[in-house]
C-alpha cells in the first residue's frame, strides 16, 4: 500500500528542507515531495499530519539490545518495538552481548533475527577486540563484510594504547569508525557515581571526569597519529567537550555523541540512592550539563544517542553499589530533546533533528537519515505539543530515571521502509 | 516535643532542633544507669530486629543493651547465620522481618544507602547503625552528647577530626551534626584520604596536624584501616603515625582541657598512643556508656515518645 503524509511541516536537515509539504510513499520508498499532492489513486492511504512535524526516521547510534545472552532484559523483538514507540527507525546495536559480537556468525545472527523479528532497522557494531577483552584484534575485515557498520568494545575501554592504535590503523582500510568507550579503568575502579561533593556526602566511591578525559585525549592523539576514524561514545564532561572541540579545530577525524541524560540530569539526582541514576559514565555536575549543551550548540557534539541499556527491576532494585550501570532511553529520546534542547532554545528544531538523523548516518556511512526521493521511507512524525508523564514502556525493562517526569514533544508515528511501525503509541504487529 | 519521622537514616536529614531533642532525651536515660535496676518498661511488647551485615562489637552490643533496657523483644540477625548467604536480597530479608511484625529494624551494612532502600520498602522504623562510608548517625549523636556533657555546649566548639575521612561514616555524620549545632570542624589527614569538595560541607581542611591542634577543644581521631595502604592511599603505617598519630608529645601542644575521642576499635600505637588513650584527657570509655543512652533515646523518640512524659 502507498501512503501520503499530508499537511505536515517537513524538516530534513540533509537537504536543508523546512516547509509545509506532502510526502508520497510508494513501494516502501519516498516517491515524491511536493505541495498539495492529490490522493486520487485508490491505493493510497492518507495520513493527516496537519500541525505535526515530519522528519527523516531517527537513528539511535548507541543501543544495547541484549540479544543474545540477556533476553530476560531485552530482545531484538522488544528493543525494536521500544525504538518504534520512541520514533526511532534505526537502531545501531552494541556488541557487548553474551557472547560478544566479534565474528561473522554473530553479526549474521543479529541481522537474520532482526530481519525476522525486528520492527525497525537494525545495524550491528562489531567488537574491536576478541571477546572485547582488549587483548587481540577481532577480525575487523570479516566483521565489516558480514555487515558491521562500526567497531567498538563499548562497555569497556581498550586500555592498551598499542592495541587501540592498531585498531584505528587497521580499521582505516575499511573506512570503519572506531567507537570508543573512554574510561581509564584504574581511575574509575570501584566507582559508582561522579566524584565530587555528592559522592563525598553519600560515601559512594567516585569516578572522576579525568577517567573519561584522559582516554579521550589519548584516543585523539592516536586518531591524529593513525588517521583512523574515531567516534567518542557518550560524552559526559566539560573537558571532554573541550578536548574534542580542539581536536576538530586541528582537523583530526573525530566525531562524538552525548546522551539525553547528560544534558538533563546532574549527580544531584543520585542523593536518593535511586539506582536508575547509576550510569557509565556517571551523571556529572550542572557545570558539565552547561558545557554539554554548549558542545551540542556549537557542533562539537555531532550526535545524540540513547545508550539504551535495559536492566531488570530485580537487578536495579538493590543496594546502589550492587546495581548494574545503565538506563533505557529509546522511548524518552524525542521528548527529552524537545523539552530540554528545543524548548529551552539550545537548538532550533532542524539543528536538533540533525543530531539524530543525518549526522549519525554520516558517522556510520548509512544510507539513512534523509527524505530524498528514492530513499527507503523511514520517517518519524512528531507532535511538538503532546505532553505526557513518563510511566510505561514498550521495552522489556523499566530502568528509567525519567519515570514520573512530565515531558513535551513525542513521536506519534514511526514509519520504517514505508510501513507504519507505530501510530499514536500503538505498535503494529 | 516529638520526633516526627519514621526512620533515623542520617544526620544530613535532621535539623538542629531534632538533634537537640535527642541529646536532651538521652540525659534521663543515662541517669538510669546509676540505679541498681537499669530497666524501664517503655518498649514493652515492641520488637526490635538488629540486622547486621557487617561485623560489629560495640555498636551491636550497645543497641542490644539499649533495647533490652527499654524492655523490647530483641532479635539479632547477622550475616553468617542468615539466609543472606543463600543469596536473599536486602529487600526480601526486610520484607521477611516486616512480616514478623518488627517495630524497629536496626541495620548495619557495608554499602551506602542500604538503610534508605530498606526504609522505602518496609513499614517498620529503620535505624541506620552504619552504612558503608556514608553515615553512622547514632555514633555521631553519642559523640555530640559526650562533647556537650564535657564542654557544656556545642556552639563555637572547635573539633578536629583526624585520619581517614574518605572512608569514614563517623566523620560524615559528625560533620553534619556538629556544623548544624554551631561547632567549628576541621578535618585533618593525608590528601589522599580527604574526599573531594568536603569544604562544601562547612569544614576546614588541613594536612598538617601540628598546625591546628593547639586551638582544638576536641580531638577526634579515627581508626585507620591497614588495608588502605595497599590501595596506595598512604605509603606506610609508620609514616601515618609520624604525621597524624596522637601521642604525649602532641598532647602537650594542645589546650589544657582538651578531650580526646575515638569511635573504636583503636589501633593502639598507630592513630593513638596507649598513654593518651588511657590518659586523663581521654573520654573514649564514656563514649561507650553514652552510646547506650543515646540509642535508648532514639528508640524511645521514634516509637512516638515525648520528652515531657519522660521527665515528669
Amino acid at each position: 500500500m502507498n501512503l501520503l503524509v499530508k499537511g505536515a511541516r517537513v524538516i530534513d536537515p540533509s537537504k536543508k528542507l523546512d516547509k509545509k509539504i506532502d510526502i508520497l510513499i510508494e513501494n516502501g520508498k519516498i516517491a515524491k515531495l511536493s505541495q498539495n499532492i492529490l490522493s486520487k489513486k485508490a491505493n493510497v492511504k492518507v495520513i493527516d499530519a496537519k500541525g505535526k512535524v515530519v522528519i527523516p526516521g531517527i537513528i539511535d547510534m548507541h543501543t544495547h539490545l541484549r540479544e543474545p545472552g540477556r533476553e530476560d532484559e531485552e530482545t531484538i523483538a522488544t528493543g525494536t518495538r521500544a525504538a518504534a514507540a520512541g520514533g526511532v527507525t534505526s537502531v545501531v546495536c552494541m556488541p557487548n552481548t553474551q557472547p560478544v559480537i566479534d565474528n561473522q556468525a554473530q553479526v549474521e545472527l543479529i541481522l537474520n533475527k532482526a530481519q525476522k523479528e525486528g520492527l525497525v532497522n537494525v545495524f550491528v557494531v562489531g567488537a574491536i577486540t576478541k571477546a572485547s577483552k582488549g587483548e587481540e584484534l577481532a577480525p575487523i575485515g570479516e566483521l565489516q563484510r558480514a555487515g558491521a557498520v562500526a567497531i567498538s568494545d563499548d562497555g569497556n575501554p581498550v586500555m592498551n594504547s598499542q592495541i587501540m592504535r592498531r585498531a584505528l590503523e587497521y580499521s582505516k582500510m575499511f573506512k570503519l569508525p572506531v567507537i570508543s568507550h573512554c574510561e581509564d579503568l584504574d581511575l574509575s575502579k570501584d566507582g559508582v557515581m561522579n566524584e565530587g561533593y555528592n559522592s563525598t556526602i553519600l560515601g559512594l566511591r567516585g569516578i572522576p571526569t579525568e577517567s573519561e578525559e584522559i582516554m579521550i585525549a589519548r584516543d585523539i592523539k592516536l586518531a591524529q597519529m593513525t588517521g583512523g576514524y574515531l567516534h567518542i561514545a557518550h560524552v559526559s564532561s566539560k573537558d571532554s567537550v573541550n578536548l574534542i572541540r580542539k581536536a576538530k579545530k586541528q582537523k583530526i577525524k573525530v566525531s562524538c555523541e552525548t546522551c539525553p541524560h547528560y544534558f538533563t540530569l546532574s549527580d544531584d539526582a543520585v542523593v536518593t540512592f535511586d539506582t536508575n541514576t547509576k550510569i557509565k559514565p556517571p551523571l556529572r555536575t550542572k557545570e558539565d550539563i552547561r558545557a554539554i549543551k554548549q558542545g551540542i550548540k556549537d557542533g562539537t557534539i555531532d550526535c545524540i544517542a540513547t545508550d539504551h541499556a535495559p536492566h531488570l527491576d530485580m537487578e536495579k532494585n538493590q543496594e546502589y553499589e550492587l546495581a548494574p550501570f545503565g538506563i533505557i532511553g529509546l522511548e524518552t529520546l524525542v521528548p527529552l530533546i524537545i523539552t530540554e534542547l528545543v524548548d529551552k532554545k539550545v537548538l532550533s528544531l532542524p539543528e536538533a533533528i540533525k543530531k539524530v538523523t543525518i549526522n549519525p548516518a554520516r558517522v556510520l556511512n548509512l544510507k539513512k537519515g534523509t527524505l530524498s526521493v528514492g530513499s527507503n521511507a523511514d520517517l518519524t512524525i512528531i507532535d511538538l505539543n503532546l505532553e505526557k508523564t513518563i510511566s510505561t514502556f514498550m521495552s522489556k525493562s523499566k530502568n528509567s530515571p525519567f519515570i514520573g517526569r512530565k515531558l513535551k514533544g513525542f513521536a506519534i508515528l514511526t514509519m520504517v521502509n514505508g510501513k507504519i511501525a507505530m501510530q499514536d503509541g500503538k505498535i503494529s504487529k | 516535643m516529638r520526633l516526627k519521622r519514621k526512620d533515623l537514616l542520617g544526620l544530613e536529614d535532621l535539623d538542629a532542633k531534632e538533634i537537640e531533642l535527642i541529646l536532651k532525651t538521652a540525659k534521663p536515660f543515662k541517669e538510669l544507669f546509676t540505679r541498681s535496676i537499669k530497666k524501664v518498661p517503655t518498649l514493652r511488647g515492641k520488637t526490635v530486629v538488629n540486622l547486621f551485615y557487617e561485623p560489629s562489637t560495640r555498636t551491636k552490643a550497645s543497641f542490644e543493651l539499649a533495647e533490652k533496657r527499654l524492655s523490647a523483644d530483641v532479635l539479632n540477625i547477622s550475616v553468617p547465620t542468615s539466609s543472606v548467604v543463600k543469596g536473599e536480597t536486602l529487600i526480601d530479608t526486610g520484607k521477611t522481618i516486616e512480616a514478623m511484625m518488627a517495630d524497629f529494624v536496626v541495620i548495619r551494612h557495608s554499602m551506602a544507602g542500604a538503610p534508605h532502600l530498606l526504609a522505602k520498602e518496609i513499614k517498620s522504623s529503620v535505624i541506620n547503625a552504619g552504612d558503608g562510608t556514608h553515615e553512622h548517625p547514632t555514633q555521631a549523636l553519642l559523640d555530640m552528647f559526650t562533647m556537650k556533657e564535657k564542654k557544656g555546649t556545642l556552639k563555637g566548639l572547635r573539633v578536629i577530626l583526624i585520619g581517614d575521612i574518605l572512608h569514614s561514616r563517623v566523620a560524615r555524620s559528625n560533620i553534619w551534626g556538629l556544623t548544624k549545632m554551631g561547632a567549628k570542624v576541621t578535618v585533618v589527614g593525608p590528601a589522599t584520604l580527604i574526599p573531594s569538595k568536603i569544604e562544601k560541607m562547612g569544614v576546614d581542611v588541613s594536612y598538617h596536624l601540628e598546625e591546628v591542634i593547639s586551638k582544638a577543644d576536641v580531638i577526634y581521631t579515627l581508626r585507620i584501616q591497614k588495608e588502605r595502604q595497599k590501595q596506595h592511599l598512604f605509603p606506610s603505617l609508620r609514616e601515618y603515625t609520624e604525621l597524624y598519630g596522637i601521642n604525649t608529645a602532641r598532647l602537650k601542644m594542645m589546650k589544657k582541657n582538651v578531650i580526646i575521642m575515638h569511635p573504636g576499635p583503636m589501633n593502639r600505637g598507630i592513630e593513638i598512643s596507649s598513654d593518651v588513650a588511657d590518659g586523663p584527657h581521654s573520654v573514649i570509655t564514656e563514649q561507650i556508656t553514652n552510646g547506650i543512652a543515646i540509642r535508648m533515646a532514639i528508640l524511645y523518640l521514634l516509637s512516638g515518645g515525648e520528652t515531657r512524659e519522660l521527665t515528669r
